[in-house]
């Protein structure tokens, strides 16, 4: 049984059809890549599976559905969506956001606990505990969005556009760590990306997205060899 | 000039400024989490103030009736939310002011018919004790209502930045959707923040009226347009700028009547003026950071 199951799913926004009955799964431990073009609906994949975009078909993590629910809810169950933009809470310090990662989570050991572990992995973020947010770069702002959804001990991670307006070094160190994280901890995601080269890298299968349908899937190294998705994504 | 009337002056200003400070925080409060500007804020105050006035008519002790009054307009204030303000979520900003001026209408309303129209006479929770300080009389009415004002700053201070659910409504009042992602129950956090606003409300009633001759449905209108002038002053999203926003008022005003003399009557000119000036100079107030929209 996948983790996460999404069968015939579709959403929009009021009278816009986005998703036109896609369906994809996450296995336990697995990195998936979902790769399209601007508006093919891979932003609004991820809405619809935390719960943001109201949804038509079957939604299942962890064997329960999850169709319909709020997407408090679907957090609580560790489904944890960094979104475009990553979600800052830009007034709130460096602290503050990382502790409302926890928010769910009741024990205050093991919250204080994990708090160090990712201030060690993160020194940045260690240093700017005290900060404010929003005055930090983008590369740290996307860090400390990494370590506020770990600070939940998800199960499943949603990435959207993860490299936005990152440099490219900071891209390369960010997927180093997502890669880090899926190794290391086990947990599964599912990852929007423009950066196709990086992305089929990390991912071990993936999913391509066009108008709202699903038209190609496999292993990241068959769409890595496919010749049209070399071309439309890849760009060579 | 007479130092000792310009002090007496400046001590009515600063107490009645914190009972403005003390709405103006409500409304603050309330613009933070929601960005609703609510016009319903005194209305809401006004029906309080009549339970606090009910509780005591029945002999309870003015301090136990503005006790139980808070409790009953907290869950009063999130009920509001709950049932009038959260169907107009996804509307726009023009609808929920007309919505919280619905409210205002309605509250007005009831409050006559559940508790009649005419003049009540509500005790205040202060001694009339009056102190003389070096020639000036400081009456204790006007030290408590001061002390109030403190302790509400205390508490809430406390509440946002020491306590889990005040983190929360940090978070909501940030970015609402980045809220919800992480499990944070936006919509109880909002019952909670009209909750603790109604709770505000009902203190700045209880310590108004006393101060005012009687209770009337029409007690809190003038103090809420005091309330929006501070919050206006202070920066509509800045508890700090509610507080200060208020204080100026308040003594803006009893300075004002005092020594403009034409001014005497028709003193909700000096409310409106601060309100056209701020609007005007600096739209996000002293301390707010935040543009206010025009709507």
């Amino acid at each position: 049984m996948s983790l996460l199951e999404v069968v015939d799913l579709s959403a929009g926004y009021g009278p816009i059809q986005v998703l036109h009955g896609i369906s994809l799964t996450v296995d336990a431990g697995e990195v998936v890549v979902v790769l399209g073009a601007n508006g093919a609906g891979k932003t609004t994949t991820l809405r619809a599976i935390s719960g943001l975009v109201a949804a038509k078909g079957e939604l299942r993590f962890d064997g329960s559905s999850i169709l319909g629910r709020r997407a408090e809810s679907i957090a609580h169950r560790g489904v944890s969506h960094i979104p475009q933009g990553r979600g800052t809470l830009a007034g709130l310090t460096v602290e503050e956001n990382l502790r409302l990662g926890a928010y769910s989570r009741r024990d205050r050991e093991g919250i204080a606990a994990d708090l160090e572990r990712w201030y060690d992995t993160f020194p940045p973020l260690s240093v700017r505990r005290d900060q404010t947010a929003g005055t930090m770069s983008g590369g740290e702002q996307q860090m400390l969005a990494v370590a506020r959804a770990l600070m939940s001990r998800p199960r499943l991670l949603l990435l959207d556009e993860p490299s936005l307006g990152l440099a490219p070094l900071v891209t390369k160190q960010l997927f180093e760590t997502l890669a880090a994280v899926n190794r290391d901890l086990g947990i599964s995601m599912l990852l929007v990306e423009q950066n196709a080269a990086l992305a089929l890298d990390l991912a071990g299968r993936g999913y391509v997205l066009e108008a709202g349908e699903i038209v190609a899937a496999g292993t990241a190294a068959d769409l890595s060899r496919d010749g049209e998705i070399r071309k439309a994504y890849l760009g060579r | 000039m007479d130092l000792n009337l310009f002090f007496s002056q400046l001590l009515n200003g600063l107490s009645s400024g914190a009972i403005y400070a003390s709405l103006a925080l409500a409304i603050v409060l309330i613009f933070r989490t929601t960005g609703i500007l609510n016009f319903a804020q005194g209305e809401m105050a006004l029906f309080s103030t009549y339970v606090t006035w009910w509780l005591a008519d029945q002999g309870l002790s003015i301090g136990v009736a503005i006790a139980i009054s808070v409790a009953v307009s907290f869950v009063g204030g999130a009920v509001i939310e709950r049932v009038v303000i959260r169907p107009f979520e996804k509307a726009s900003p023009l609808v929920i002011v007309i919505a919280t001026l619905g409210l205002f209408l309605a509250l007005n309303s009831l409050t006559q018919v559940i508790f009649g129209t005419d003049a009540k006479q509500l005790g205040s929770a202060f001694p009339d004790t009056v102190w003389d300080v070096w020639g000036l009389r400081v009456e204790a009415q006007t030290i408590g209502i001061l002390v109030v004002l403190g302790l509400e700053c205390v508490a809430l201070w406390a509440l946002f930045q020491r306590t889990r659910i005040g983190l929360g409504l940090r978070a909501v009042a940030d970015n609402p959707e980045a809220s919800r992602l992480l499990g944070i129950r936006v919509g109880t956090m909002l019952m909670f923040g009209w909750g603790l606003s109604a709770a505000l409300g009902s203190l700045a009633g209880a310590m108004v009226v006393p101060t005012t001759q009687a209770l009337t449905a029409s007690s809190l209108q003038s103090v809420l347009v005091f309330a929006f002038a501070a919050a206006a002053l202070g920066g509509f999203d800045s508890p700090l700028g509610a507080v200060v926003g208020g204080l100026i008022v308040g003594v803006t005003q009893a300075l004002t009547i005092q020594y403009i003399e034409p001014l005497n009557d028709i003193e909700l000119v000096v409310p409106f003026a601060i309100i056209l000036v701020v609007l005007l100079v600096r739209p996000s107030g002293l301390f707010g950071s935040t543009q206010v929209e025009r709507v």
